[in-house]
């Protein structure tokens, strides 16, 4: 019998064992227990303001979920895609953005779009169903939420794409050059327009920051029927770099974004980032994980919280106090307040709007279909008794 | 007033420069329409003197192609996209129907997808099999997406850039038997009538053949040899599958009483289904037979050696119109 023909090493060889803690290369800067270490690479020296904002914005993007999340058990939004657990992951990436960056969005990126500026309460509509994207994209840079799993990682490219025509990418001017953020999941990576957003933005160097949130299962499957070695090791087979960073440490996953947005600004071309983290909660409120999960591996990421850990820093460095907590304490109740009173006061869509905007200019076709549905509804008035 | 004699693809290519030279936010992208210039020379020498920064080779992946476009359009620019052949659409199909066609509605007007999607279309060329398919009624089906199709050089010329300067997204279907077949004078000082119009091509009085695409010149042809057979007919190019432009159909089929639709698209639920309702609730008491429909067989496009069986051609049209006159 001849010997096997050898396709080069094993694969546990070369990627390492299984790693569900996160492995070796993983980037960190804040431990779990709350340790500030340092990264030869990836580094910045946060001053205590910047750390107190990051954990502000995380605090805020936690009620904003739970929030709601409570609509939702309330009635008042058909749907919540939670988000507990990644605030870390979003918050990193979205305070590493400049005002000029373009973020397109998955249908969870609550905190990155708080980060951009848009209003909460905006997010609301989708779920609620009183609209479908309720803000205007080019107003904070922050695209529609996309359901089709990662069909805007292909936007980004494009975006990008035009970001090169339009001048606006390596010129050395910090206010000027910009770059794309695209974020997805673990789930999305194995999609065809995420693999071809890929190959176009390696193609074209186009300044884009592939941002995956691996947060472990992609509703009940885990991140094993998805990928046979670590996520951020597919970048090198598409011809750029990819980094995995701590996605539970907000001060590691701020300093890796903001590296390779500047990367992607400087004119050298995409990046991935995988941001390994975990979804504390269900796939979205509709979602029953005890189904298909233990709940051991709950109990176990939850002391990698990523707020608890920032929290312990900020107290054993003294760089807050109790009215630091009292005043953000305030500032999410009222945050709790807007959303609920807004939340109900959505005004619902009137039966006639639904003809509107398919088209720039409505057509004649749809004038008809409109003008007809209207007498039908006028053909019942006075009819009620 | 100057005019010249020109193919389909010599019209396409004019007009594609015309757009580009009018706003130079119009990019062209696809496979090979770089140096090669298409598959069928359709962007001949334009990456030459755009650049290939406006007419931009892509990657193997039309899915990527159309996704990247709206990521263009989202930034202000106008992109055309080739799709190389018509049955090569189909990986594209999620995001042309579930993005392209849906991001105006969706942020309310917000944002305009100024995207051409042009499709080589229908069969006869010999082909092997996924180049010679008709997919329009796929598109026109979708809420957000206009279609059109051209089915002569002049028109040709004038409605690629018509697509390009509008607003929304265009899905523009070209015959690809007729790009380089048949010449026609084009007058570039001549005003164009608007995109989304049919037109009556040769009017008649018996009966009205509405044809579009690569179907038109068999009406026409069909309207020859029944006039010497004493019959007249009055051809209609619809042009504009979606939105459909009926005006022009209803006001011939008030006339003539009868009514054939062809085109080389499956019968079974294609674009003379639709027609041919709409032709019934507007048209019913002028109707002296049911509209007929002249289209492929409900089957795959089959191996070329057999593709005139399966195409509609005259004959066939003719069979039609004779129909309409037993009944």
């Amino acid at each position: 019998m001849p010997d096997p023909v050898s396709f080069g090493p094993d694969l546990a060889e070369v990627f390492g064992p299984s790693q569900t803690d996160g492995g070796p290369d993983l980037v960190q800067l804040l431990t779990p227990e709350g340790e500030r270490v340092h990264h030869p690479e990836f580094d910045h020296d946060f001053s205590a303001e910047e750390l107190r904002g990051l954990y502000r914005d995380m605090v805020l993007t936690r009620r904003i979920d739970v929030e709601a999340t409570a609509l939702q058990r309330h009635g008042e939004l058909g749907i919540w895609a939670q988000l507990l657990g990644q605030e870390a992951a979003q918050i990193g990436a979205g305070r590493a953005l400049r005002p000029q960056d373009y973020v397109f969005p998955t249908y969870r990126e609550h905190g990155v779009a708080y980060c951009k500026g848009v209003d909460p309460l905006r997010l609301l509509g989708l779920f609620r169903g009183v609209d479908q994207g309720g803000w205007d994209p080019n107003e904070n840079n922050f695209g529609l939420y996309t359901i089709v799993i990662g069909a805007q990682t292909l936007h980004a490219t494009g975006y990008a794409m035009g970001m090169q025509r339009d001048g606006v990418v390596g010129t050395g001017d910090p206010d000027r050059d910009a770059a794309v953020i695209a974020h997805f999941g673990d789930g999305a990576s194995s999609q065809g327009d995420v693999n071809e957003a890929f190959i176009f933005a390696a193609s074209y160097n186009a300044p884009v920051v592939f941002f995956c949130q691996n947060n472990q299962w992609a509703i009940s499957e885990p991140i094993e029927r998805q990928t046979r070695i670590p996520l951020y090791q597919r970048a090198l087979g598409f011809g750029f770099p990819g980094i995995r960073v701590d996605g539970n440490d907000v001060l590691a996953t701020y300093a890796v974004t903001k590296a390779a947005l500047q990367r992607a600004r400087e004119g050298n071309g995409p990046s991935f980032v995988e941001a390994y983290t975990y979804r504390m909660g269900a796939h979205t409120t509709t979602d029953d994980p005890t189904r298909y999960r233990l709940n051991d591996e709950l109990e176990h990421w939850k002391l990698k919280d990523p707020i608890e850990r920032l929290k312990v820093y900020l107290r054993r460095n003294g760089l807050v106090d109790q009215e630091f907590f009292d005043d953000l304490d305030a500032e999410a109740k009222e945050m709790g307040h807007h959303l609920r009173e807004g939340c109900k006061a959505l005004p619902d869509p009137k039966p006639m709007d639904q003809f509107g905007y398919v088209f720039s200019e409505m057509t004649d076709e749809i004038r008809e279909q409109r003008d007809q549905f209207a007498a039908y509804l006028a053909s019942f008035e006075g009819s009620h008794s | 007033m100057s005019t010249q004699k020109i193919t389909l693809a010599k019209g396409l290519n004019m007009g594609l420069r015309k757009a580009m030279e009018a706003d130079d936010k119009v990019l062209l992208m696809g496979e090979d329409v770089g140096k090669l210039g298409g598959v069928f020379r359709i962007t001949d020498g334009l990456q030459k003197d755009f650049g290939e920064d406006r007419v931009i080779d892509s990657p193997l992946a039309e899915s990527g192609i159309v996704g990247t476009a709206v990521g263009m359009a989202l930034r202000g620019y106008r992109p055309v996209i080739e799709i190389q052949f018509d049955g090569f659409v189909y990986p594209a199909y999620d995001q042309i129907v579930c993005q392209v066609a849906k991001y105006t509605y969706r942020s309310q007007g917000k944002v305009k997808m100024p995207i051409v999607i042009r499709i080589p279309f229908g069969g006869g060329i010999g082909a092997v099999e996924h180049h010679s398919e008709s997919p329009e009624a796929q598109f026109a089906h979708t809420p957000g997406l206009k279609v059109v199709a051209c089915s002569n050089p002049v028109d040709g010329y004038w409605m690629i850039q018509q697509a390009i300067a509008h607003d929304d997204p265009v899905i523009f279907l070209e015959p690809k038997r007729q790009y380089h077949a048949d010449k026609a004078e084009l007058d570039e000082s001549a005003t164009p009538e608007p995109l989304f119009t049919s037109r009556v091509v040769r009017s008649g009085t018996d009966a009205t053949v509405l044809a579009y695409g690569p179907t038109v010149k068999t009406a026409l042809k069909c309207a020859e040899a029944a006039e010497s057979e004493g019959r007249s007919l009055e051809v209609i190019d619809l042009r504009t599958l979606s939105p459909l432009d009926m005006g022009p159909v209803f006001e011939s089929v008030r006339r003539t009483g009868r009514c054939v639709i062809t085109h080389e698209a499956h019968v079974n639920l294609g674009m003379g289904a639709e027609v041919a309702a709409r032709i019934t609730e507007q048209c019913f008491y002028s109707l002296e037979a049911p509209v007929l429909r002249v289209g492929a067989f409900d089957m795959p496009y089959p191996p070329s050696r057999i593709e005139e069986e399966y195409l509609p051609d005259l004959d066939r049209v003719l069979d039609a119109v004779d129909r309409t006159f037993a009944f």
